[in-house]
């Protein structure tokens, strides 16, 4: 298990040492200074062994956390609990830095004392540690109230702490998406995926059970079957169902439920969680369709004129759109005109960047760019980088869809019809490129 | 007012000033005071001087205070035992606080305090926590007793802390189930023959219940636990399985690599055949590719992981090749990773994408993992046929950059594919040599120098080129030097004419002016090869080499399959078992993956090593070869006999990459000799047979042994392990089986001057799953030129893994002075239990059942018993005769035999009177068996 764990400004200096096991010695602390943070080559592993001790270590802007053992420990747990350890200190006292480190040292120590016991990972979610490690003292409380706070340490439900309440019972569903894709010059897909995550902000009071339901394919051929055939089952939902590869779950959700039923239920952590990630790779809705055109004119001149369509509803817009169109090392000068947004030769990333600040759904829109060449002696053909894309458009382009967010609380006199419900879908580009 | 002023520098008299702040009345001085003592203590200070005026504030109802003192006092108690006394009282006193909390931090505290008189004080209170009717003072307690028993074990087990902590796992409350499992694996781990966990189906069933509803650190505990249990049958292993699936979607990596663990392990149990199998195998791919969308470091300890994990089971990921391609904003740590798995993937169907991609990373900047591109093509070229001519020519294209180290790479790699596809790329060889010059790393110079020796026929320079590299020659790598004595013998016999001047040069260079003895060695071989036979120094150096495998760098089987059982712990980080890495009697306990047709018997074995009191490794798995000396050992291959797949034996060099040659071109040349000069270093188990066994193969050829006429057969001791491999500890033994049990009858001689004591025995896996069952009785030291005589009782409910041949068994023994390994063949008919008679019917339908592909026959020759005396004979060995029938002058004889594992072997014995040759038919249902049950009735028959 963990023997200790160490914070370290950039420096190398400590700011924090706590050590749970015996067999780690005051000089693990210098033996990770000298050899990871004063060496001079650039990290090369995130774990590293020196002298029969393992030391895992992460980064958040200066600082160092190290993480140190001698045993066979289980290392993804580790670097589990490294993040944690970040979110924790993060949601105490905001970013991680030497000086809100240094200001708030007491705490962490204590933090430490409570989230890990002779290096034993122990409950380590914000909403119950808030409950007690105050630093205010624990003085007026009652009995109850101390026996509250120790079931709930150690319930089931150790995310959420009873007694919440809220005059106004709302949450806010994200449905965050990158779009991925590579694709030929022809326009043939060579490789597409969309990574989601669904992020949710309750201010629900009590303990409320929810419910939430999307478009996967499993559950609506599951229902389709159930009703009258298959076929009519489809045209009630419309062809909106989607296939997801892999999800994971907060650990609010109840897993076994998820995978006897595929029903996703939970009882919420208060405030902001990511609920879920999936992925999927199948009928994505690509948002953007760029077609390129390169003509080489003679050995000093590039003719480039590239299209772009956008493929979604007329009424969406899309936003932030940023096309980088990338050009050869030896351009001495580039001619642009381009019919909406702006576009700029930048000599320093050899790219033309094409930005639009807005573009609405079935519209297309061209640029054409002439580049001027230096002639050289350089037998070695341009590599021809892809065209990459940016954007942002109001929907999912794997076609997720929320059907519905239920809200049970048995105990609190409110329904499912009081609860203020937002959703919001956000696609983003992620790695989306057009060879050319 | 911010906490951060505590870390500024302090002055002189600085401790004088703390001290009476401390002792301050007011409350908030005293608490300032002990904040600036905390922050002394973090940046390293020896602030152990306050430890009185510290312990003082410990009495205090500000809970933040009383945690600042503790802090204190776990850092600074045992520095000060007397003092730490002080701090008992007030232990006491909060374990019996109305606040859970306080009792809680007050049993985790005095934990923490390594002193042996506060632990006596800590029993009571601790007796207390651990029934407390608040499951978070039950959880810390249960934590507190693995504290407890690091610091005095005795302690733990006479206080009877076991045992409640056992009777924790039935708590009711999730999180307490939890630490008690990890307290109790932690313990169970130091005390690897304690049956603490006492894993059964009922515990089983509890654990998977509380793995629904506890924390996600506490379902790792539990996942954790549960991989080290066997279930019985391949139903139950289903079950569990099927229970722990749905973990598969969890957030956290860690629960789903130690479920992915637990699911690879009892995946092992489950027939191939059955639907679950598949289903499971596609369910274990979507959680493994998402995993690399976690943060770098996850997706490292991942990465490593699924390098096992394809080497286990390449199906699972065999289509997810994109996944692991290389994105720009990798940290190195993950683009090398990938590289790696991206090659094990590569097949015919997506070689072409690989290797344009590879292409790519060749030209990035970082120098390690462009190298490793380069070397990635060489292995695509080497595994995938189709794709060797494009390889080439990349790697030529490669060479043209004129990149140093890229052309020093790509030199590497040629020489391999001209070892896998010999007389097809010889093309190549001048534009290599031209880049001659500029090779200035040891390997890539040992491959150069290779390549001219192999080829010096067709190199018409090739004596100018050898002799260039001659002038530095003491200045050179051993590799080098190694290299180049062998490429010029090579060019001698194949030119001898002009070379002769060159070859003496060399030949003095290594073995008079060296001072490394495996130069001058190799020298002197060559030498004399030389001067004595010339057509068989021929035959010997310019052997035709065995074509290279197609996998290289490949991780041991046992070796991946332990790891296998370590799936997202260090050990699978490391590519390491955890006792490389590990100090002390933890995880010497090597795991192991269980048998599919393993049905009760099988266990987790302990080690009997341990039983024994030491710490003696297996025989196989000590074998760890280090990923990349595949090549080391091709440079000097061109001599050695044919190994399988290469690994050289070596434990050190923990990246990969690292170029081990650890004598392996050596060992492997002495070899050749035909004598074990020295100590031979392990060998793989693969080739234990050929060079360890010696004459072992002929042990039933052995005449005149001391066969008893009615009893069983015995064959005589044999020299199983001579001194000289053993720094002076000879073995030789027989097998017997007396009155139903099997033993090994050894008898150990001392030749060496020292005395020997400590005494283990252990063996390998093997197709019976011998084992022994009890420690090796060796009670007294054995003193120089002593001999003693053991009795080794086996059982046959150890781990079975088929070997070959069939009753091939490897076993480690180990004293004192170190470990050694043999291996040596049983006769099969230990294996014949009492109860081996068939009845009449039985056998006449069982004898139909069996399909006649399964029949062999076999001659035994020259043995001139009648068929009555036969029979009486083979009895003694329990080969029972059911039934004889007479045709035509002709005895048949009907006979049965079952097998420890509950095989039966029919046979049809046929003799003729007046003729020495009998006829002998065997049937099995598993015919693998009948060569050796032949063996037996030869040596049974004619002794």
């Amino acid at each position: 298990m963990i023997g200790g764990l160490f914070i370290y400004n950039h420096k190398g200096e400590v700011l924090i040492s706590r050590v749970y096991r015996d067999d780690i010695g005051r000089n693990a602390v210098d033996a990770f200074r000298v050899n990871v943070i004063h060496a001079r080559q650039q990290v090369r592993s995130p774990v590293t062994n020196i002298a029969r001790t393992s030391f895992f270590h992460v980064k958040r802007s200066n600082i160092w956390l190290a993480a140190v053992t001698k045993q066979n420990v289980n290392a993804a747990m580790v670097f589990e609990f490294l993040y944690k350890m970040c979110d924790v200190m993060a949601s105490y006292f905001g970013k991680i830095s030497e000086e809100n480190i240094k200001n708030n040292f007491v705490l962490i120590y204590e933090l430490l004392d409570e989230i890990l016991d002779f290096g034993y990972p122990q409950n380590s979610e914000t909403g119950s540690l808030k409950t007690f490690i105050t630093q205010q003292g624990i003085k007026g409380q009652t009995k109850e109230e101390q026996s509250q706070i120790t079931s709930q340490v150690t319930g089931q439900i150790g995310w959420r702490r009873e007694g919440i309440k809220y005059r106004r019972n709302e949450l806010f569903l994200d449905v965050l998406e990158s779009v991925n894709l590579l694709m030929s010059p022809q326009g043939q897909v060579l490789s597409a995926h969309v990574s989601g995550r669904v992020v949710m902000k309750s201010y629900l009071s009590g303990m409320p059970e929810c419910k939430f339901g999307m478009n996967d394919k499993i559950i609506i051929d599951k229902a389709g079957k159930g009703g009258v055939t298959n076929e009519a089952g489809k045209s009630t939902s419309g062809k909106q169902s989607i296939a997801i590869d892999d999800c994971t779950f907060n650990q609010c959700v109840r897993l076994s439920k998820f995978d006897s039923e595929r029903s996703i239920s939970f009882i919420p952590p208060d405030g902001e969680y990511e609920l879920m990630r999936y992925r999927t790779t199948k009928d994505i809705i690509l948002p953007f369709r760029v077609i390129p055109l390169v003509r080489e004119v003679g050995r000093t001149k590039l003719e480039v004129k590239v299209v772009i369509k956008s493929n979604f509803k007329p009424s969406l817009l899309a936003q932030k759109i940023e096309v980088r169109i990338p050009t050869p090392l030896n351009t001495s000068g580039v001619q642009v005109i381009c019919m909406k947004g702006k576009a700029k030769y930048k000599a320093s990333e050899n790219a033309i960047v094409w930005k639009i600040k807005r573009m609405a759904g079935m519209k297309e829109s061209q640029i054409s760019a002439e580049i001027e060449l230096l002639p050289t002696n350089d037998k070695k053909k341009w590599a021809r980088p892809p065209i990459s894309m940016n954007f942002e458009v109001p929907f999912a382009p794997s076609g997720l869809k929320v059907r519905y967010l239920k809200v049970f609380e048995s105990k609190l006199n409110y329904s499912d019809h009081d609860v203020i419900k937002w959703v919001r879908y956000i696609g983003r580009s992620g790695i989306y490129e057009t060879r050319c | 007012m911010t906490d951060s002023k505590y870390f500024t520098t302090t002055k002189k008299g600085e401790i004088f000033e703390l001290k009476a702040e401390l002792n301050s009345d007011k409350k908030e001085k005293k608490k300032e005071a002990v904040k600036k003592v905390i922050a002394s203590m973090t940046v390293g200070k020896d602030v152990s001087a306050l430890f009185p005026d510290v312990v003082n504030c410990m009495q205090t109802d500000n809970l933040e205070l009383k945690k600042l003192v503790y802090l204190y006092l776990m850092n600074y108690a045992k520095s000060q035992p007397d003092m730490a006394i002080m701090a008992v009282n007030t232990f006491v006193k909060d374990c019996e606080d109305p606040n859970p909390l306080i009792r809680a931090l007050a049993v985790r505290t005095m934990g923490c305090i390594r002193v042996d008189k506060i632990t006596e004080y800590l029993c009571e209170p601790l007796r207390k926590c651990l029934k407390d009717e608040d499951p978070y003072v039950r959880k810390t307690a249960a934590v507190c007793v693995a504290k407890l028993h690091d610091i005095n074990a005795q302690l733990v087990e006479d206080q009877g802390f076991l045992d409640t902590l056992k009777d924790l796992i039935s708590d009711s409350n999730p999180m307490v189930v939890a630490n008690a499992v990890a307290a109790l694996s932690e313990i169970a781990e130091s005390h690897p023959n304690s049956n603490l966990l006492d894993l059964n189906p009922q515990s089983i069933n509890k654990l998977l219940t509380a793995l629904n509803e506890c924390t996600e650190w506490g379902q790792i505990f539990i996942l954790d636990c549960l991989a080290n249990y066997t279930p019985r049958d391949d139903r139950e292993s289903q079950s569990i399985c099927e229970r722990v699936t749905p973990r598969l979607s969890h957030a956290n990596s860690a629960v789903v690599l130690s479920a992915v663990k637990v699911l690879m392990k009892f995946m092992e149990m489950l027939p191939k055949d059955l639907d679950y199998y598949g289903t499971l195998l596609k369910k274990l791919a979507p959680p493994l590719v998402t995993l690399l969308s976690a943060e770098p470091e996850l997706q490292y300890v991942a990465l490593r992981n699924i390098n096992l994990i394809v080497q286990k089971r390449p199906e699972i990921l065999k289509h997810e090749m994109k996944v692991f391609f290389v994105k720009y904003n990798d940290p190195i740590y993950v683009k090398l990773e990938k590289l790696d798995i991206m090659i094990r993937l590569a097949s015919q169907a997506n070689i072409a994408q690989v290797l344009a991609e590879l292409k790519e990373y060749a030209t990035e900047v970082d120098v390690d993992f462009v190298r490793k591109a380069v070397r990635a093509i060489g292995r695509c070229a080497i595994k995938v046929e189709q794709s060797a001519e494009r390889c080439v020519s990349t790697l030529l294209d490669l060479i043209q950059t004129k990149v140093n180290y890229v052309v020093q790479e790509a030199i590497v790699v040629i020489k391999d594919i001209f070892r896998k596809y010999p007389n097809k790329y010889e093309s190549v060889i001048a534009t290599l040599c031209e880049n001659l010059d500029s090779l200035d790393e040891p390997e890539a110079r040992a491959a150069m120098i290779w390549i001219v020796g192999e080829y010096a026929e067709r190199i018409d320079n090739a004596d100018e080129l050898l002799e260039s590299f001659l002038e530095g020659f003491h200045d050179e790598s051993t590799q080098v030097q190694l290299q180049l004595l062998t490429a010029i013998v090579k060019l001698f016999l194949k030119k001898p004419t002009e070379t002769q001047e060159l070859v003496q040069q060399v030949l003095s260079l290594a073995t008079q002016d060296s001072d490394n003895p495996d130069l001058r060695d190799r020298g002197y071989i060559y030498w004399r090869l030389l001067s004595t036979d010339p057509v068989a120094a021929k035959e010997v150096v310019l052997a035709e080499k065995p074509l290279i495998s197609e996998e290289t760098d490949l991780i041991e089987p046992t070796l991946l399959e332990e790891l296998i059982c370590h799936i997202g712990t260090l050990a699978s980080v490391y590519h390491k078992p955890p006792s490389a890495f590990v100090e002390g009697s933890r995880g010497v306990m090597h795991k192991r993956l269980p048998a599919r047709t393993g049905s009760g018997e099988g266990t987790e074995c302990p080690d009997v090593g341990n039983a024994a009191g030491g710490s003696a490794p297996e025989a196989a798995p000590s074998i760890i070869p280090s990923q990349g000396d595949l090549l080391g050992d091709l440079l000097n291959l061109d001599l050695a006999p044919p190994t399988t797949t290469g690994p050289t034996p070596s434990t050190s060099g923990m990246q990969m990459g690292g170029m081990d040659l650890l004598g392996g071109g050596l060992d492997s040349l002495v070899g050749t000799m035909g004598a074990g000069f020295g100590a031979a270093p392990t060998v793989m188990p693969a080739s234990l047979n050929a060079p360890v066994g010696g004459g072992l193969g002929d042990l039933f050829d052995l005449g005149g042994g001391v066969g008893m006429p009615m009893g069983a057969y015995i064959p005589p001791k044999t020299v199983w392990l001579p001194a000289m491999k053993a720094k002076g500890l000879e073995i030789s033994g027989t097998f017997a089986r007396r009155a139903g049990v099997i033993q090994m009858e050894l008898v150990l001689t001392n030749k060496a001057m020292s005395v020997m004591t400590d005494f283990a025995i252990q063996f390998n896996r093997n197709s019976f799953g011998l084992a022994p069952a009890g420690p090796l009785q060796v009670l007294t030291p054995l003193g120089p030129n002593q001999t003693i005589e053991v009795s080794l009782p086996l059982s046959t409910v150890g781990p079975v893994m088929k070997m070959d041949p069939l009753n091939n068994l490897q076993v480690a023994v180990k004293n004192n002075i170190d470990v050694f390994y043999f291996s040596c063949q049983y006769p099969i008919s230990m294996l014949f239990v009492e109860d081996g008679k068939m009845e009449r019917q039985v056998f006449l339908a069982t004898w139909k059942d069996i399909p006649n592909d399964n029949e062999s026959q076999f001659q035994i020759q020259d043995c001139h018993l009648n068929s009555e005396a036969a029979s009486n004979k083979l009895q003694g060995s329990n080969i029972f005769t059911i039934a004889k029938r007479t045709v035509e002058g002709q005895d048949m004889l009907y006979m049965s035999i079952k097998l420890s594992n509950g095989i039966w072997v029919l046979a049809e014995l046929k003799v003729q009177a007046g003729n020495p040759n009998y006829t002998i038919s065997l049937k099995c249902r598993a015919p693998e068996v009948s060569q050796c049950v032949f063996q037996c009735y030869e040596a049974v028959l004619k002794n």
